[in-house]
């Protein structure tokens, strides 16, 4: 080990550390000033910013540290700077939610650092133990997160349901790992590439262990048939939980499908070419349909996560630079519009009661004009309608598939994206031309307010220049 | 059949079955027995393997410790094994579908294309130690990932408080501070009140 490679993981090494002074500060910080642990918490996630972006700014070549544990590039260092500025809009979201339940403590916090060093981890992770250890410190920090409400049934059962779910995930793929492990006899992603490009293609170990790695992964991003835990955990857990579990653990998920299928298992591209297929096209038709049927908004956008996931599989699934970078522009764009959705139900919350149903956004265009905006915007963007960036990411993930040769797949997604637009705009028709049961105005904080407005204009904005955030994907895999 | 075999064959058995009777017997302290037996025999194995390190840990750490403090959890919970095992003849037919349908396909797969060996690595001389080689591969390779396996740990107990520790504003402790700082004014209280005589 070397002070260069200690200069690589500064980012993990300030996250850790600034984790643990959290975490510590806040046993002498009272009730009353609980405050000053958000804001610890936020310039954490500032100073993280500036850190990476320096290693972003440094010359673009891949550099491998701690004996090819770690990996240093820019796929990972833009994944990471979007985990730090999606992570400071949560926590923004989340006090003004948290102090209004009265579950304005300083775990929270110290979770979701920990939950975002995991993230880093995973992202930056050359060899199959470090991806491992990363994704098991990013979920047992949520398991924790969506339990954070004791005194909530539905949240203990939905915290139940995902860690048992989630243990078995694991569990899936560690035991694929294993006989990748057997088979190439090494942990080093790079070494499992150089060992299956030298020609033992067809054993079977190798592709026993595909299946569960692929299962797994699946299980993480929540894609069909292994969604059954986003609804009932989506619905379970505390809104902000919510808020980030669709948020950096779907960034987290990308990034542990591109390290392990392409770094790694790149030369059995045709075997898990066929699974991606299969569980993009049942996420995208199951995601989108169900959705309809729901009522509970909360349910509805976990529905239409899968759905969203399955476009992100997609992009994955052609194997070239160009559908990496589309799945991951749509990965960053999917947890920016979802960050904002999640937002909006959080001001609609009032003490005591969670903005859950559909019927709650009736006519918050009259008691919020600015913030029933915000909404349509994120809505129009979630649906892929144009101008806004959900459209172009979209856009990107069907011409990278097109491009692919899959024509079939290709004109399946935009059927899905046209039945999925129904529902997101039901809540805009609500929104806008039903009349509120509640004609108090809504009041959020300023920081709150100002956050959400970033959040919404972003969605245009990122829509109208969206040539920065593409070209920024794409030079992330060349 | 090499007696390693023979005694391979011996512990796997005995570790698949404890392993079965962990999921199926009806007494939950029991359970826990079997699986401290099936630690046990994996850790037979892995002697097998020389990988003595490694059994002796799991025997010193699983069966030695975790698997205590489980007995002491079991034991004090009152777990209820008929409304565990509610609903079972009604989820039967389908499990037995699906164990079915993947069975067929496990052995469809091995059976198109064969079932085939991993060489057996070469065995280690005599004066080789597991332990030393665990141990500097830990603090120099894998360095890395064993500071990630610790901030787990971390995040485990801090989960593990954080959705158990509570305040109860009902419960009685003693403040020694303030038992030392009383002041007679606290401890007793004099009221002047008429004698009981003057009355009279």
């Amino acid at each position: 080990m070397t002070l260069a490679e200690l200069q690589l993981a500064l980012p993990e090494i300030f996250v850790l550390s600034m984790a643990c002074v959290v975490l510590l500060a806040d046993l002498f910080i009272s009730d009353e000033r609980r405050g000053l642990t958000h804001t610890l918490a936020v310039i954490t996630l500032v100073f993280a910013t500036i850190l990476s972006l320096r290693l972003m700014m440094a010359p673009g070549e891949v550099i491998y540290g701690f004996s090819d544990t770690f990996i240093r590039d820019r796929f990972g260092d833009v994944l990471k700077v979007f985990s730090y500025l999606i992570l400071i809009g949560v926590f923004v979201y989340a006090k003004h939610y948290l102090r209004q339940f009265d579950l304005f403590k300083g775990e929270f916090y110290t979770l979701s650092l920990f939950a975002l060093l995991g993230t880093m981890v995973l992202i930056s992770a050359g060899s199959l133990l470090t991806v491992y250890l990363g994704l098991e410190l990013l979920t047992l920090a949520s398991y924790a997160l969506v339990a954070i409400d004791r005194n909530s049934m539905q949240g203990s059962e939905a915290a139940v349901k995902y860690f048992v779910l989630g243990s078995l995930a694991s569990g899936f793929l560690l035991f694929g790992m294993s006989l990748i492990f057997g088979a190439t006899g090494s942990l080093d992603l790079n070494d499992v590439s150089a060992a299956l490009a030298s020609g033992m293609g067809e054993s079977m170990l190798l592709t026993v262990g595909l299946v569960f790695i692929v299962l797994g992964i699946a299980f993480k991003l929540g894609a069909v048939p292994l969604h059954m835990w986003i609804p009932d955990v989506y619905h379970g857990a505390p809104l902000p939980i919510t808020l980030f579990l669709s948020s950096i653990p779907k960034l987290a998920a990308v990034a542990l499908a591109i390290r392990l299928l392409d770094n790694g298992l790149i030369e059995l591209h045709a075997d898990w070419q066929g699974m991606l297929i299969v569980l993009a096209a049942l996420s995208m038709i199951l995601g989108n349909v169900v959705a309809i049927a729901q009522t509970n908004i909360k349910r509805m956008l976990a529905y239409s996560t899968i759905s969203h996931m399955g476009f992100v599989l997609l992009g994955m699934l052609p194997a070239t630079q160009q559908g990496y970078a589309a799945a991951m522009f749509y990965a960053i764009v999917y947890a920016i519009m979802s960050a904002g959705a999640f937002a909006v139900l959080i001001l609609l919350s009032n003490k005591g009661a969670e903005a859950e149903n559909l019927d709650d956004l009736k006519g918050l265009a009259k008691r919020n004009p600015w913030h029933a905006l915000m909404m349509l915007m994120l809505m129009f963007s979630l649906a892929g309608i144009p101008v806004f960036v959900g459209f172009f990411a979209k856009w990107q993930v069907i011409a990278a598939t097109l491009s692919a040769g899959f024509t079939w797949l290709s004109i399946l997604a935009v059927v899905m994206a046209v039945i999925g637009a129904f529902y997101y705009l039901r809540v805009v028709k609500l929104m806008y031309f039903d009349e509120p049961d509640d004609t108090e105005p809504v009041a959020a904080p300023v920081d709150f307010r100002a956050v959400l407005t970033v959040n919404g204009v972003a969605v245009l904005a990122l829509g109208i220049f969206s040539g920065g955030l593409i070209s920024l994907c794409v030079s992330s895999f060349v | 059949m090499p007696i390693i075999e023979i005694i391979f064959y011996l512990f796997s058995t005995v570790l698949v079955l404890s392993a079965l009777s962990v999921i199926t017997v009806g007494n939950a302290i029991h359970a826990v027995l079997f699986l401290i037996l099936s630690f046990f025999s994996a850790a037979c194995i892995w002697i097998l393997l020389q990988a003595e390190f490694l059994a002796i840990t799991l025997v010193l750490v699983y069966v030695g410790a975790v698997m205590v403090l489980f007995l002491f959890v079991v034991m004090m919970l009152d777990i209820n094994v008929t409304s565990a095992k509610e609903g079972f003849a009604r989820y039967l037919p389908a499990g037995v579908l699906v164990s079915l349908a993947m069975a067929v396909q496990l052995f469809l797969v091995i059976w198109t294309r064969g079932m085939e060996t991993v060489p057996m690595p070469a065995a280690e001389g005599e004066d080789y130690s597991h332990t030393s080689a665990i141990g500097e591969l830990l603090y120099s390779e894998y360095l890395y990932a064993f500071e990630i396996a610790a901030v787990l740990l971390l995040v485990a107990i801090i989960a593990a408080i954080s959705l158990t520790h509570r305040r109860r504003p009902e419960t009685k402790y003693q403040d020694p501070s303030r038992q030392v700082r009383v002041k007679r004014e606290e401890r007793l209280r004099i009221i002047k009140m008429k004698s009981e005589g003057e009355e009279g």
